[in-house]
Parts: C-alpha cells; sequence; structure tokens
C-alpha cells in the first residue's frame, strides 16, 4: 500500500525560505545515489515523504506518482498489471524514489532499445527558482504546447528544480524472455552485436563481461524461440537475476572498490578499445562500457573523446576532477544561462552537476 | 496587414554582403509565396526572405539581425498548421529550403545525418534499399521538411510504438541568435549536461536555428498487416482501443475516423470504408510472420469482443496501402465537402474519447458548423476538422470559437491543446488555458537564456503574462477561466 501523502505547502515554504534567504538547498530522495555528482553543500530538503500515486490506469499507458513515491512500489504495481518502466531504472536501494529516477536520468539494460528515462517521461509538476508550483507536459503521449520542460529536467540533477509529480509511459511486460550465453573473444561479440542491431531479432539487453556475450530476447514466444535457434548458445537459468544485478550494480563486477568505476558512452558501433579492455564490463550493444581503472583522467577523456564518447567518474571520487565530461564553451555557457534563468537564486543543489553552476 | 514594411536599408546592405542578389528576395511578388504557412488564415509579409545555402551564411544572418534587431522567422517547407512560420512584419524569413543534402547514411551506427530542408519522406526512401526508414511520418511527409519537425516535434500515425521526433534524432547542429554554431546531442545513448536535444524539439523555431539533423533510422519489420473494422457505436470503437493496449499489444498504427470523415475520406479516394459506419478502427501490427500473425488473432477476437460488424484484412500490400491512403488523405478529403476547414489537434486521455466525441457534436449544433473526427487513437491525439466557409461574414470566427473550446475541453479531462502542430500563432490564447503564471514565467525564462532580445520567431508559441490576463478578464466576464494571481493591465 503507497501511503497518500501530500507535503507539497511544506516544501514550497522551504523554497520560497531559501529563496528570500538565499541559502542553497540539497534536495534529497531516498538519498540512494547520492555517490553520483558532485557533493553540494545546502539545507537538506527531504522529498521522499511526499508519496501517492495520483492516476494509473493500464490502459492509458501511464502513471503519474509524487515523487517520493518509492521505486519498488511503483514498479510492483506496474508488475501487478503485467506492465514496466521499459528503461529499467537502477535500484539501488529500497529507498530509490521515482523523483530521483527523473532526476538523475539513469536508465538500465534495456536503454538501446526500449528508450531512456526522458523518452518516457510526460509531464512533471515542480516547485520553480521563482518559488512556484507549475506543471508541465501531462499524461499523454503527444504534447508539445510550451518547451518541453519535463525531458529538460530529467537528468538535470535536481539542479533546475523540485520534482513534485512526475507522470511516466509505462510498457507492457514481455510475455517471453530468454537470456543467451555465448562465450567469445571481445571482437567477434562486437561483430555480432553490430551484425545484430540491422535485424529483426528481438533483442532487449547485451552484456560482455569476463569473455562472454549475454544476449536477452524479449517478445512473443514464437519469435524469441526462432532468434533462439537461428543465433544457438545456451538459454541461462535465473536470467532476471543476472539482468537485475546488473541493473541494480549487485553483479560482482560492480563490488570493486579500491579504484574508481568510470562509465564510458560510445556511438553503438565503436570497436573494441584495447586501453579499456581488462576490468570493464560493455552494456548497451557496445554504448556503455563500465571500466576500472587508475589511467589518468586526461588521458581516459582523451580516449573518449577519440571514439567521439564521454567519460563519467560514475563511483569514487578523484581530487579535483568534475565526475560529468568537460562540455564545449558554448554549450557550457548556454546550459549556464539556463541554469540562471531557471534558478535565479542559484538554490538548487548547486554545483552538483558542474562546479560553476 | 498585407502591405510590406519599407525595409531597413542597413539590414539589406549587410544582408548583400553575405549573400548573392538572387537569394534575397525583396519585391512584393516574391515574397507573397512565403506570406503564411498551412495556416492560411492568417497572412503577413515580411520585410524580406533570405535563402542561404550554408551554415556560415546563417550564422551571419543571424549575426546581422541580432545586431541590428530585426526579427527572424525560420521557415523550412511551410506545410505547419499553427502559423508558426507566419512572417514576422518588421523582420525577415529564413528559408531553410536549400539545405537539401543527405549528407551521410551510416549502416553501422544506424543513423542518417540530414540537411534541414531535406523532406521527412525522402529520408526513408533514401535509406529503403538498406531495409532501413526513418520512423516518425506526419500526414504531410511528402512535403514537409525534417528541420520543421525538428520545430514542432511532429509526430505521425506510427509514434505509438515508434515514437515522436523527440524520439527519434539524435543531434542537431544549432545556430543561435548570436550566429555561435552549436552540437547538440550525440549519437550516443546519453549525452552530459542537461538534455537541450530535448528542450529544442518543439521549441518552434524560438530557440535558435536548426541547421543540421542526425537522424535514428530504424530497422523495417519483416511483415506488416492492417485491420480495419467498423463499428455501430463510437463508444465500442474507443473501448476497443483500450482493450487492444491493455492486453499488451502496441499496435504500430491505430487510427479512429467518425462518420463524417469516413464518408469524405470513401468518396474522395474509394479505400473500401463502410459509409454506414459511425466509426472505424484501422490498426496496422508489425514485426516477424509469426509475430504478426499471432497479433492479428488477438487483435481480431477484441474487436469481435467490442462489437466490430466486419473485420476486415488486407490481403495484399495495395489494399494495405489503399486503406492508410483514405486516412492519410482525410484532411484533403474534408477540403472536398466543405469550403473551408479548421484542423485542430487537441490530445486527451483515451478514457475520455466518448465523452470528448458527444461534447464536440454538442458544439458542433451549438455553432451550426459541421465535424469530422480523425484521430490517432492510439496515442489519444485528436484531430476534428471544422467545416465553414470563409466568405459567410463570422464563419471564421466562429469556426476558432468552436475550436477553442474543443481544446479548453482537451485541457480540462486532462489533455493538451496541441499533440503535434504546434501553438504557433494560432494557439496563443489557448495557451492561457492549459498553463498559468508559473508555467509562463518558466517559458519566458528559457527564452531569455536563448534569445534575451526575442528576436527568433517573436510573438509565437508562449503567450505574455498581459495577454492571458486580458484573456482571462475576458473570460471571466464569461464566467469561465481566470487568473485571478495576475495583475490587470
Amino acid at each position: 500500500m503507497i501511503a497518500d501523502n501530500d507535503i507539497t505547502s511544506t516544501l514550497q515554504e522551504q523554497v520560497v525560505a531559501g529563496i528570500a534567504a538565499n541559502q542553497p538547498l540539497t534536495i534529497i530522495g531516498g538519498g540512494s545515489k547520492a555517490f553520483y555528482g558532485n557533493e553540494t553543500q545546502g539545507t537538506a530538503l527531504h522529498v521522499s515523504p511526499h508519496t501517492g500515486v495520483m492516476a494509473y490506469e493500464p490502459s492509458e499507458l501511464c502513471i503519474t506518482a509524487r515523487a517520493g513515491t518509492r521505486l519498488q512500489d511503483i514498479e510492483a504495481l506496474l508488475a501487478a498489471n503485467g506492465q514496466k518502466l521499459a528503461f529499467e531504472p537502477p535500484c539501488f536501494s529500497a529507498t530509490s524514489t521515482i523523483g530521483g529516477v527523473v532526476a538523475a536520468g539513469l536508465s538500465g539494460p534495456a536503454r538501446p532499445w526500449a528508450g531512456s528515462v526522458r523518452d518516457h517521461v510526460l509531464g512533471v509538476k515542480l516547485i520553480t527558482g521563482y518559488g512556484k508550483v507549475a506543471s508541465f507536459g501531462g499524461q499523454v503521449m503527444k504534447n508539445v504546447a510550451g518547451y518541453d520542460i519535463s525531458r529538460l529536467i530529467t537528468g538535470s540533477m535536481g539542479t533546475l528544480g523540485v520534482i513534485l509529480e512526475v507522470s511516466l509511459k509505462v510498457m507492457p511486460r514481455p510475455v517471453t524472455e530468454l537470456t543467451l550465453a555465448l562465450e567469445m573473444p571481445s571482437e567477434e561479440a562486437f561483430e555480432l552485436t553490430t551484425t545484430m542491431r540491422r535485424s529483426t531479432f528481438p533483442l532487449s539487453a547485451t552484456c560482455y563481461f569476463d569473455g562472454c556475450l549475454y544476449l536477452r530476447l524479449s517478445g512473443v514466444p514464437s519469435h524469441v524461440f526462432a532468434s533462439h535457434r537461428k543465433i544457438g548458445g545456451e538459454a541461462i537459468n535465473n536470467a532476471d537475476e543476472f539482468w537485475l544485478a546488473l541493473r541494480n550494480q549487485t553483479h560482482e563486477f560492480f563490488q570493486q572498490y579500491d579504484r574508481p568505476l568510470w562509465r564510458l558512452s560510445f556511438p553503438p558501433a565503436t570497436n573494441v578499445i584495447s586501453r579499456l579492455e581488462g576490468n570493464s564490463l560493455v552494456e548497451w550493444g557496445g554504448s556503455q562500457r563500465w571500466v576500472y581503472t587508475n589511467i589518468p583522467v586526461n588521458l581516459i577523456r582523451n580516449i573518449a573523446h577519440k571514439g567521439d564518447g564521454h567519460a563519467t567518474v560514475y563511483r569514487g571520487s578523484l581530487p579535483g576532477v568534475n565526475p560529468f565530461h568537460p562540455l564545449a564553451d558554448n554549450l557550457r555557457n548556454v546550459q549556464q544561462r539556463l541554469k540562471q534563468a531557471l534558478d535565479p537564486h542559484g538554490i538548487f543543489n548547486p554545483g552538483r552537476m558542474y562546479k560553476d553552476w | 496587414m498585407n502591405t510590406a514594411t519599407t525595409p531597413n536599408p542597413a539590414l539589406l546592405q549587410q544582408l548583400k554582403d553575405i549573400l548573392p542578389e538572387e537569394a534575397i528576395l525583396t519585391a512584393k511578388e516574391d515574397l507573397h509565396p512565403y506570406e503564411c504557412d498551412g495556416l492560411t488564415a492568417y497572412r503577413h509579409l515580411p520585410l524580406a526572405v533570405v535563402l542561404p545555402t550554408t551554415t556560415e551564411q546563417v550564422q551571419l544572418i543571424l549575426k546581422t539581425c541580432s545586431r541590428l534587431k530585426v526579427p527572424v522567422v525560420a521557415r523550412g517547407a511551410g506545410t505547419g498548421l499553427s502559423g508558426g512560420a507566419l512572417p514576422h512584419e518588421g523582420g525577415i524569413v529564413l528559408s531553410l529550403a536549400r539545405f537539401k543534402q543527405i549528407l551521410e547514411i551510416d549502416t553501422a551506427n544506424l543513423h542518417a545525418r540530414v540537411q534541414p530542408g531535406v523532406r521527412n519522406l525522402a529520408i526513408s526512401q533514401a535509406v529503403d534499399h538498406l531495409g532501413l526508414f526513418y520512423a516518425p511520418d506526419p500526414s504531410s511527409q511528402i512535403a514537409c521538411s525534417i528541420g520543421g519537425n525538428v520545430a514542432e516535434n511532429s509526430g505521425g500515425v506510427h509514434c505509438l510504438k515508434y515514437g515522436l521526433t523527440v524520439h527519434n534524432i539524435l543531434e542537431i547542429q544549432l545556430v543561435t541568435i548570436d550566429g555561435e554554431l552549436m552540437t547538440i546531442g550525440n549519437d550516443r545513448q546519453d549525452t552530459p549536461g542537461y538534455d537541450l536535444l530535448a528542450l529544442l524539439t518543439g521549441s518552434e523555431g524560438m530557440l535558435g536555428v536548426v541547421v543540421e539533423v542526425l537522424v535514428r533510422l530504424t530497422v523495417k519489420p519483416d511483415t506488416v498487416q492492417v485491420l480495419m473494422a467498423d463499428f455501430a457505436a463510437v463508444n465500442d470503437a474507443g473501448d476497443a482501443v483500450a482493450a487492444i493496449i491493455s492486453k499488451g499489444i502496441i499496435p504500430a498504427g491505430l487510427e479512429m475516423m467518425d462518420n463524417p470523415a469516413i464518408r469524405a475520406a470513401e468518396d474522395f479516394i474509394h479505400a473500401g470504408y463502410p459509409i454506414d459506419a459511425n466509426a472505424i478502427l484501422l490498426c496496422e501490427l508489425d514485426g516477424t510472420e509469426d509475430e504478426v500473425s499471432e497479433q492479428v488473432a488477438r487483435v481480431s477476437a477484441i474487436l469481435k469482443n467490442h462489437r466490430a460488424g466486419t473485420i476486415h484484412i488486407a490481403k495484399t500490400a495495395a489494399e494495405r496501402a489503399r486503406l492508410w491512403a483514405g486516412r492519410k488523405a482525410a484532411f484533403p478529403a474534408v477540403g472536398r465537402i466543405s469550403p473551408d476547414y479548421y484542423c485542430m489537434d487537441g490530445t486527451i486521455p483515451r478514457k475520455h474519447l466518448a465523452h470528448v466525441l458527444n461534447k464536440i457534436n454538442d458544439y458542433s449544433q451549438q455553432y451550426g458548423l459541421g465535424v469530422a473526427n480523425v484521430f490517432h487513437a492510439g496515442d489519444g491525439n485528436l484531430h476534428p476538422l471544422i467545416l465553414y466557409d470563409a466568405n459567410r461574414t463570422g464563419e471564421l470566427e466562429k469556426a476558432e470559437r468552436f475550436g477553442a473550446d474543443i481544446l479548453e475541453l482537451c485541457v480540462k479531462v486532462g489533455g493538451s491543446i496541441t499533440g503535434e502542430h504546434g501553438v504557433g500563432h494560432e494557439k496563443l490564447d489557448s495557451m492561457c488555458v492549459q498553463f498559468g503564471e508559473a508555467e509562463l514565467e518558466v517559458f519566458h525564462a528559457v527564452k531569455r537564456a536563448f534569445d534575451p532580445d526575442e528576436l527568433l520567431n517573436p510573438g509565437k508559441a508562449v503567450p505574455t503574462l498581459h495577454r492571458c490576463a486580458e484573456l482571462g478578464a475576458m473570460h471571466v466576464h464569461h464566467g469561465q477561466l481566470s487568473h485571478p494571481e495576475l495583475p490587470r493591465f
């Protein structure tokens, strides 16, 4: 049972007080992604008590919930109706909130095939930098009235407003899922995933780890089983647990804490990069590569840059290093202006994404 | 309204330094083709129309306009339906029509780099032999340009399954009002910093000018099947749509037409629509052979359960194309039965369909104007076509009031005043119905961050607080809506 608890007025009072006193606020949901991005100094603004499902009708393919509602509660509700959040957001702890999912904008294993968090955000209700409650987007799939603030907010790490409510597109769960494990060298895995990108195989997740390529197939039974016959390989047991462990980073690969964990993002057909081989795990058909490394920051960002990619310090702090990849000057300027325009008093999570704002 | 203001001599001189003479139009007869877009009820002549061919020229043009404080209205193919490309009388029209190149097709990364003047359908045609297509398919796809699609976040009949423009573009090259060129987005699955690509998609030329687009290409499904079902009751058709979706089936397309729309389309295209039905549903399913035949069986059963009359499954590709042709030609078909029509674009949660359609019929009687409804039923996007005759005094105004009432109704049931056509010039007043001061303040802040002097497409898409306050006052007078929080002017 999800508690129906509206604390909008309390939150708004705190924001208005923050504006009046120029006192920054650190917005906290479940605190499960506190490791991600820069630390911010500010008065804590706790959103997690703000809970409740405002609207959910499976046939509308949309759920609207208060930001503090726990991700696991929402997922359970959707599962009971044969639906899911298709972007498979990580749930790093039982306290993870749906507001935090949208604010951090992190997607899971299905991302390249099912779309990202922002692809599923239909609407948000915010406390703005002017201290007012404002609603953008809505519960409908198509909505082009006004600028798309809902998707801009997604992944903005709480720097542009306090999320009060989100409306998300939900999708049916696939009827059948099957995960194949194929042992092969990384070059072969690269070739296979590149070929598969041009096919109509019902691919919904990939992982290359420890000399083995894992392919998840999702869809109607006939299609999934026919694809299995064509691709070959063994179907693994406990496939759901395997992908959940990747998604929530409880998989053994993510249990190393002696070095920083980098996340590199590349165009899909980026070849194997030998400098990044070794202590690594590759997802998203090659687009997302996790690496533990002590390679100097400049060097790793250079490797990313050369491959048309970017590199994020996902976990573990490096002194003086901004976790997020530096932006081109003109892009940084416009983002800074946007931050100033939407949060004129600079009170929302200052410095959480980039130190200057 | 139909006279061009005297061109600013400094502006013209500087434009001539940037562009060859033939790329600058100033003669009245040359400006007339640009006086409106697909919404022909509003027309203005701009000072000049410029037709650059390079990004550098666009940068210099914008730099010049920024310096001289001259408004700029960017224009693609001019097929927009909300007056988004309506010229500004004191400004220039920046046409991207000469940016027609498909620059790159990458079959490994599944993307194409195209210039903004490339037609939507031309992209799919260029990659068809590779077994790929560009998914968003607005009905105007033979004519509309990809740059315009980005500006409006265009949809189409296949966006329930394949998404809108925002889901199918990866990167844009944008020129800002001060002439700066920036790359927004990339060919990866995420981007550092704010998601400006999402913000810019659908921003109606208010924040920058798109000079290049990287679009995602989709692998064509093995098989496509189209079903048509007729219904004696509109409610049953609406319930069938909800039932299909709640059974976990996401059709590639799911369209509804009401009786006036069916009759008009059948008369025009001879698609084989049942002219006595009160509603038809067109349902397209795609995937592998097995997948599609399984889904056809399931959808047919659901349709039968919801009292569909005949369920017709297209037997050949030609028949499939004919069934869609009727739907895609619904607008011109309605154009044949009425001297003029006014196309609306509201979205609603699907569950309110029957209520909304009944209300629209009430309004129709109240205003004494006919209406035909076509509906992207899968995603709740309604296109009522209001029939009127502009030659009859007062009918256009009546049609506009009828339209505004429909949009207000959409907002009331939890929907939006525009699903895919944009606000443009047309729906500024309806924006005041959907949004209050708190939202408008944020929209204006966004505009300020990109275009502080408000030179890009000024006066479109986002109404001023003043305008909404006055409208609010007017609405209070009628006992409807109000903005008590706003100062009165």
